[in-house]
C-alpha cells in the first residue's frame, strides 16, 4: 500500500471521527450520548496503543508480564467505584476540571500544588502521547512497506502531519466552551465508538491467528511449549518476580485513578453518578476481552518470526506475511483508533490543566482581572488551544528524540510511574483530614525526583553519552547509589523498582510532614469537606468558613469579567434566590463567595479563582480552631435542621392519618345519626296511630258508632304488636351488629331446616293460595346456627309471600352445591326489583314500594339482619330477577 | 259552605283517626295514600287545607308540596305539615318551603283541630 494512499484512508477515518463527534455535540442532550454504556466504553481509553500493539511484545519476550497492567484496573473496580462516586460529587459541587484542580483544591485552592500536579502529569504523559506518536509511525511504515523508519526531515515525516491532525480535533471539539467543567459530548462519544473499534478489530485479528493461522488454541500452545524457553515465558519465575508483579499491579491500580486521561473521562465527564453502577462489571469485561488473545498473538507471532522482527508488531506482520492486507488495514485502524482516543482525551486534560493551573494563575491574573469578558475568554481558550498543540509537538519531539530507542511498554511504565506519584496526595487527601498541602508538595517533588533519578535519567543519559556506565555502576560510582538497585535492591525490574523507592519516600514525606505541619485555616476547611463529604455536602455553600468584609457590586465586577454580564446577573439572581436573600444585597458573606469562587473555577481554575475573590474582597484571618468550631456548628445546625424536617414530616403524617381518621368517624357519626332518626320515625308511626285512637275513644266515647270504636280498638292492638316486633328487631340487629350475639354452631341438615322454615308459613300460604315448591330432595350435612338460618329462610318465605303473584302465586326452594358452598334460593312470580333498589335492598328500614300491602308490615330490617347472619356464617347473600317475573335470593353458606 | 281537607298519609291507622275527626268537624275529606295520590286528587279538588305527611313512597311530602305551591290554581290553599320528623333543622326545612303549619307525630287531636281552625279563620 502506498504512502498517499493509507494517508487517504487515515484522513478519511478522521474525518468519520469528526463527523461522529459533531453529531454528539449537537445532540448532546440525547439518550444516544448519555448512556452508562457510552460511559464505560470512554473508560477504555485506558486501553491505548501499549495494549493494543504494546502487550503483545511483552508477551511475546517476557511472558505473562502483561497482565498486571490490566489486573489491576479489575481488582481496584469495586473501590473504584466508592472513591469516585465520592470525586465526581465533589467534583460536580466545584465545577472541578481536572485531577490538579481537584487535589489543589483538596489542600485548600493552593495555587504551587495545583501547577506541581500539573507540572507532574505533563512530564508523565507527553512521553505517553510520544508513545503513540510511535506506534503511529512503526504500523504506518509497516503498512507502507518503507523501510527507514526515520524520514529525512520533519516535514516529510507523516506521524507530524498526523499529530497535527490530531491536535486540530482535540482543539476543535476540546475548547468551544470557556468553562472546561463542562461536557465535551462530541469528544468522548467519539472515544467511545473508536472503544468498540479497537477491541472489535483485536478480536478479529486475535480470531484470524488463533483459528485460521494456527488450528485453535491447543495447537499453538502444544508447538509453543516445544521451544526451549517456554517455561520462562508462561510462568512466574522467582519470588523476585512475584514483587514485580506485585508492585505493577499496584501501579496500575493507581493508573486507572490518576492518569489525567482516566480523570477527564470518569470525572469530568461524568454526568449521571449511576453511571458508574454499569461500569463495575462492564469496563473488567471489557478488559478481559483485550486480552484473552494477547499470548496466542504474541505466541503464534513468535512460531512464525521468531525474534526475526519487532514483536510488538505481530498482529500487522502476521496478516501481511499471509497476504491479507485488507485485515492488517483493520488491525492498523484499530491501533490507530486507540491512538486518537488516547492522544485527544490526555491533550485535552493536560491544556485544561496548563491553563488553569498554570498559565493563568501564574501569568495572566492581572491581564483578566482588566480585560472585558469577551477578550478574557478568548485568551483563556487560546491558551487551552496553544497548550493542546504545544503538548503534541512535545511528545513528538520526545519521540524523535528517545523514543525510538525504548519500547511501547518501557515508555508506559515510566508514564505510570511518574503519574502515581499523586497517590498519597489524592488517595490519602481524600480519608485523612489531617494531610496538609506542604507535606503533598514535598512528597511528590521527592517521589518525582528519585523517579528521575532511577528511571528517566538513565536511558536519557545513554541517548546522549552513549553509554550505559551510570546505570552500571551508579552516580559517582558508588555502589549503593546505582539507578537500578537502589541500597542494593536489585531483584526489581526498573519500573517497579523506581515505583518501590519513589512512592515509599513520597508516602514518608507526606505522612510526618503532615504530622509537623498544620497548614492554614483554608486548607483545613476543604480537608473537613473532602474527607467527610457526605456530611458537608448537605451544607452547600454553607461549608466554606471565612470571615471579612465584602462587597457584592466587587464581586459582581471580577464575576462580569469571565462570565459576561447577562450570565453573572442571572447566576447572582438565582444564588438570592435560593438563600432568600433580597436582590439588593450589599455586603458578601460566605455564602456568596464560596458560591463565586465555584462560578470562576470552570473557566480558570480553583487557584486563580481563589485569588481573584480574595483580591476583590477584605478577608480576616480566623483561627484553624475556630474554623473547625464553626463546620462543626453549621454541621450540627444542618442535623438539627433535618431532624426537625423529619419531625414535621412526621406530624403531617400524623395530622393526616388524624383527619382520614375523624372523617371515618364522622361519616360513622352520621349513619348512627341517621339509624337513630329513621329508628325514631319507625317507632313514632304507629305510638301516632295508637295516641290518636286512644284519645278520640276517651273523648268521643258516647259519640262513636261502635264499628268505628271496634275499629280503632283494632289498629291499637295492630300498632302495638308493630311496635313490639320492630323494638325487638332492632335489638336483635344491634346485637347482631356489634358481635354481642354468638352463634350456636351444631351440624344441622340443611333440607330439614327448609322444610321447618317451609311448615312455619305453610298456613299463611294457603290462605293467600300461593303454592310453595320445594326443590330441594338432597341431604346435605352443614355446620350452622340452625334458628339463625330458620329465621333468614322464613323472612326470605315471607317476603317472597308479600311479593308473589296475587292469584296464582308460586315460591320454589331449591339447594345446590358450588365450589364448597352450599346455595339456597327462594325463588317467587311476582314482580321484578327495580334496577336501582339492588344496592339497597339489604340496607336497613329499606322499604320496597312493590308489595302488595298497602302498607309494609314488616320492620325494615328483615333483610338486613339475614345478611348479617348470613356473613357471621362465613357466607354470602344476595338478590336477582328472574328471567320471566318475579325475583330469586340466594344466599351460600360454607361447606366446612 | 263545608270547608275542605285533602289528607296525605300512608298510615292507614292514622288517616283512620283523622278522618273520623274532620268528618266530625263537618270537613268535606278527601285522602291521598301518597304524593302522588293527592297530586291526583289535587287536579280536580281545591281543598282549603292539605294535612302532609312528609316521608312517604314515590312522591313524598316535600315534592308534593312544591308542586302546590308552583300552582297557581291552589295559591289559597293552606298547607300543613304532619310528621314524625322533629328536629329543629326539618322544622326550619318545612317551613322555608314554604308550610304554614309544622305539626310533629304524634300529634293531639284536639291541637290539630284547633290550629287547622286558626288557620283558615
Amino acid at each position: 500500500m502506498s504512502n498517499y494512499t493509507l494517508f487517504f484512508i487515515i484522513v478519511c477515518y478522521l474525518a468519520f471521527l469528526f463527523y461522529i463527534a459533531f453529531l454528539a455535540e449537537k445532540n448532546a442532550k440525547s439518550k444516544w450520548t448519555n448512556n452508562p454504556y457510552i460511559y464505560t466504553l470512554s473508560l477504555a481509553v485506558y486501553c491505548s496503543a501499549w495494549t493494543y500493539y504494546g502487550s503483545i511484545g511483552i508477551a511475546a519476550n517476557s511472558g505473562i508480564n502483561f497482565l498486571p497492567i490490566y489486573l489491576g484496573p479489575i481488582i481496584a473496580l469495586p473501590v473504584w467505584i466508592i472513591i469516585m462516586r465520592r470525586v465526581i460529587r465533589i467534583s460536580n459541587q466545584h465545577k472541578i476540571s481536572s485531577i490538579a484542580d481537584f487535589i489543589s483544591l483538596r489542600y485548600g485552592n493552593n495555587r504551587f500544588l495545583g501547577a506541581l500536579i500539573t507540572f507532574v502529569c505533563v512530564v508523565g504523559t507527553v512521553p505517553y502521547i510520544s508513545l503513540q506518536l510511535k506506534a503511529i509511525s512503526e504500523t504506518f511504515e509497516i503498512m507502507s512497506h518503507d523501510n527507514s523508519y526515520i524520514a529525512s526531515g520533519i516535514y516529510d515525516d507523516s506521524t507530524l502531519y498526523i499529530a497535527v491532525l490530531l491536535a486540530i480535533f482535540a482543539t476543535f471539539f476540546g475548547t468551544q466552551k470557556t468553562d472546561a467543567s463542562e461536557k465535551h459530548r462530541g469528544i468522548v462519544a467519539s472515544v467511545a465508538l473508536e472503544s468498540i473499534l479497537k477491541l472489535v478489530f483485536f478480536l478479529i485479528i486475535g480470531v484470524y491467528i488463533t483459528f485460521y493461522l494456527f488450528d485453535g488454541t491447543q495447537d499453538i500452545y502444544s508447538q509453543v511449549s516445544k521451544l526451549p524457553d517456554f517455561d520462562r515465558l508462561t510462568k512466574l519465575n522467582s519470588i523476585e518476580d512475584g514483587f514485580t508483579w506485585l508492585f505493577m499491579i499496584s501501579l496500575s491500580f493507581m493508573a486507572i485513578f490518576l492518569l489525567p486521561r482516566q480523570f477527564q473521562v470518569s470525572v469530568v465527564e461524568n454526568n449521571r453518578e449511576k453511571h458508574l453502577k454499569k461500569a463495575i462489571w462492564l469496563f473488567p469485561l471489557y478488559l478481559l476481552l483485550f486480552n484473552i488473545f494477547v499470548i496466542f498473538i504474541a505466541w503464534g507471532g513468535t512460531l512464525t518470526f521468531g525474534n526475526t522482527v519487532n514483536a510488538e508488531y505481530f498482529t500487522l506482520l502476521l496478516p501481511l506475511e499471509n497476504g491479507n492486507v485488507f485485515l492488517a488495514l483493520l488491525v492498523f485502524l484499530g491501533g490507530f483508533s486507540a491512538v486518537i482516543s488516547m492522544v485527544v482525551v490526555s491533550t485535552l486534560a493536560l491544556s485544561t490543566m496548563v491553563s488553569n493551573n498554570l498559565v493563568i494563575p501564574y501569568g495572566f491574573l492581572d491581564k483578566f482581572s482588566k480585560g472585558d469578558p469577551e477578550r478574557n475568554n478568548k485568551y483563556i481558550k487560546n491558551i487551552r488551544r496553544i497548550s493542546i498543540f504545544s503538548i503534541i509537538i512535545l511528545a513528538y519531539l520526545f519521540y524523535v528524540n528517545f523514543s525510538i530507542q525504548l519500547s511501547l511498554y518501557s515508555i508506559g511504565l515510566i508514564s505510570f510511574v511518574i503519574i502515581a506519584q499523586m497517590a498519597p496526595a489524592f488517595f490519602l487527601g481524600l480519608f485523612w483530614n489531617r494531610g496538609s498541602s506542604k507535606a503533598a508538595i514535598i512528597g511528590i517533588i521527592s517521589g518525582f525526583l528519585i523517579t528521575v533519578y532511577t528511571l528517566i535519567l538513565p536511558f536519557t543519559l545513554e541517548a546522549y553519552t552513549g553509554t550505559k556506565d551510570f546505570e552500571m555502576y551508579g552516580l559517582f560510582g558508588i555502589e549503593l547509589l546505582k539507578p537500578h538497585a537502589l541500597f542494593g535492591i536489585d531483584f526489581l525490574s526498573p519500573p517497579a523498582h523506581a515505583f518501590f523507592w519513589s512512592l515509599l519516600c513520597n508516602l514518608f514525606c507526606y505522612l510526618t510532614f503532615s504530622l509537623i505541619s498544620k497548614g492554614n485555616y483554608r486548607e483545613r476547611n476543604y480537608a473537613e469537606m473532602f474527607v467527610d463529604q457526605k456530611n458537608y455536602a448537605a451544607l452547600q455553600d454553607n461549608v466554606l468558613v471565612w470571615r471579612g468584609e465584602a462587597y457584592v457590586s466587587d464581586i459582581k465586577s471580577v464575576l462580569n469579567k469571565f462570565l459576561g454580564v447577562p450570565r453573572t446577573e442571572r447566576a447572582l439572581n438565582l444564588f438570592f434566590m435560593k438563600y432568600k436573600l433580597p436582590k439588593d444585597t450589599q455586603m458578601a458573606d460566605a455564602r456568596l463567595i464560596n458560591f463565586s469562587e465555584k462560578l470562576l473555577t470552570g473557566c480558570i481554575g480553583s487557584a486563580s479563582a481563589k485569588i481573584l475573590i480574595a483580591g476583590a474582597v477584605k478577608e480576616e484571618e480566623i483561627s484553624l480552631v475556630e474554623v473547625l468550631k464553626i463546620l462543626e456548628e453549621s454541621k450540627e445546625a444542618f442535623s438539627k435542621n433535618k431532624m426537625l424536617h423529619e419531625k414535621s414530616n412526621e406530624l403531617t403524617n400524623l395530622t393526616n392519618q388524624l383527619k382520614t381518621a375523624n372523617s371515618a368517624l364522622i361519616e360513622k357519626d352520621r349513619q348512627k345519626d341517621e339509624f337513630l332518626d329513621t329508628v325514631a320515625h319507625e317507632l313514632k308511626t304507629p305510638l301516632t296511630g295508637i295516641r290518636a285512637a286512644t284519645e278520640l275513644l276517651i273523648d268521643d266515647e258516647d259519640d262513636m258508632p261502635p264499628e268505628i270504636k271496634a275499629q280503632f280498638l283494632k289498629n291499637m292492638l295492630q300498632d302495638s304488636e308493630r311496635l313490639s316486633r320492630l323494638i325487638n328487631d332492632i335489638l336483635y340487629f344491634e346485637k347482631l351488629a356489634t358481635n354481642r350475639k354468638e352463634l350456636d354452631f351444631q351440624t344441622n341438615s340443611i333440607q330439614l331446616t327448609i322444610n321447618k322454615a317451609i311448615n312455619s308459613i305453610s298456613q299463611i300460604a294457603l290462605k293467600r293460595s300461593v303454592k310453595i315448591i320445594n326443590n330441594s330432595i338432597e341431604e346435605k350435612l352443614l355446620k350452622y346456627d340452625e334458628d339463625r338460618i330458620l329465621q333468614v329462610l322464613t323472612n326470605l318465605l315471607s317476603n317472597a309471600l308479600k311479593f308473589c303473584a296475587p292469584d296464582k302465586g308460586e315460591i320454589t326452594v331449591t339447594t345446590s352445591t358450588v365450589n364448597g358452598f352450599v346455595e339456597v334460593s327462594v325463588h317467587d312470580n311476582g314482580k321484578s326489583i327495580p334496577k336501582e333498589d339492588f344496592k339497597y335492598i339489604f340496607d336497613k328500614f329499606y322499604q320496597s314500594q312493590n308489595q302488595n300491602t298497602i302498607k309494609p308490615e314488616g320492620s325494615g330490617l328483615g333483610l338486613a339482619i339475614s345478611k348479617q347472619i348470613i356473613e357471621k356464617h362465613g357466607g354470602e347473600i344476595w338478590a336477582k330477577n328472574n328471567k320471566k317475573h318475579g325475583v330469586t335470593f340466594v344466599f351460600k353458606l360454607p361447606i366446612n | 259552605m263545608r270547608k275542605k281537607i285533602l289528607i296525605v298519609d300512608d298510615e292507614p291507622n292514622i288517616v283512620m283517626t283523622l278522618e273520623y275527626t274532620f268528618k266530625k268537624q263537618n270537613f268535606e275529606v278527601f285522602i291521598g295514600r301518597d304524593g302522588s295520590e293527592a297530586i291526583h286528587i289535587l287536579e280536580n279538588n281545591i281543598p282549603d287545607v292539605v294535612l302532609l305527611d312528609i316521608m312517604m313512597p314515590n312522591v313524598d311530602g316535600y315534592q308534593t308540596l312544591e308542586i302546590i305551591k308552583k300552582s297557581e290554581r291552589l295559591k289559597h290553599t293552606k298547607v300543613v305539615f304532619l310528621t314524625a320528623k322533629n328536629k329543629a333543622s326539618d322544622i326550619e326545612k318545612g317551613l322555608k318551603l314554604g308550610a304554614d303549619r309544622y305539626i310533629t307525630k304524634p300529634f293531639s287531636v284536639k291541637k290539630i283541630v284547633s290550629e287547622i281552625q286558626e288557620l283558615l279563620s
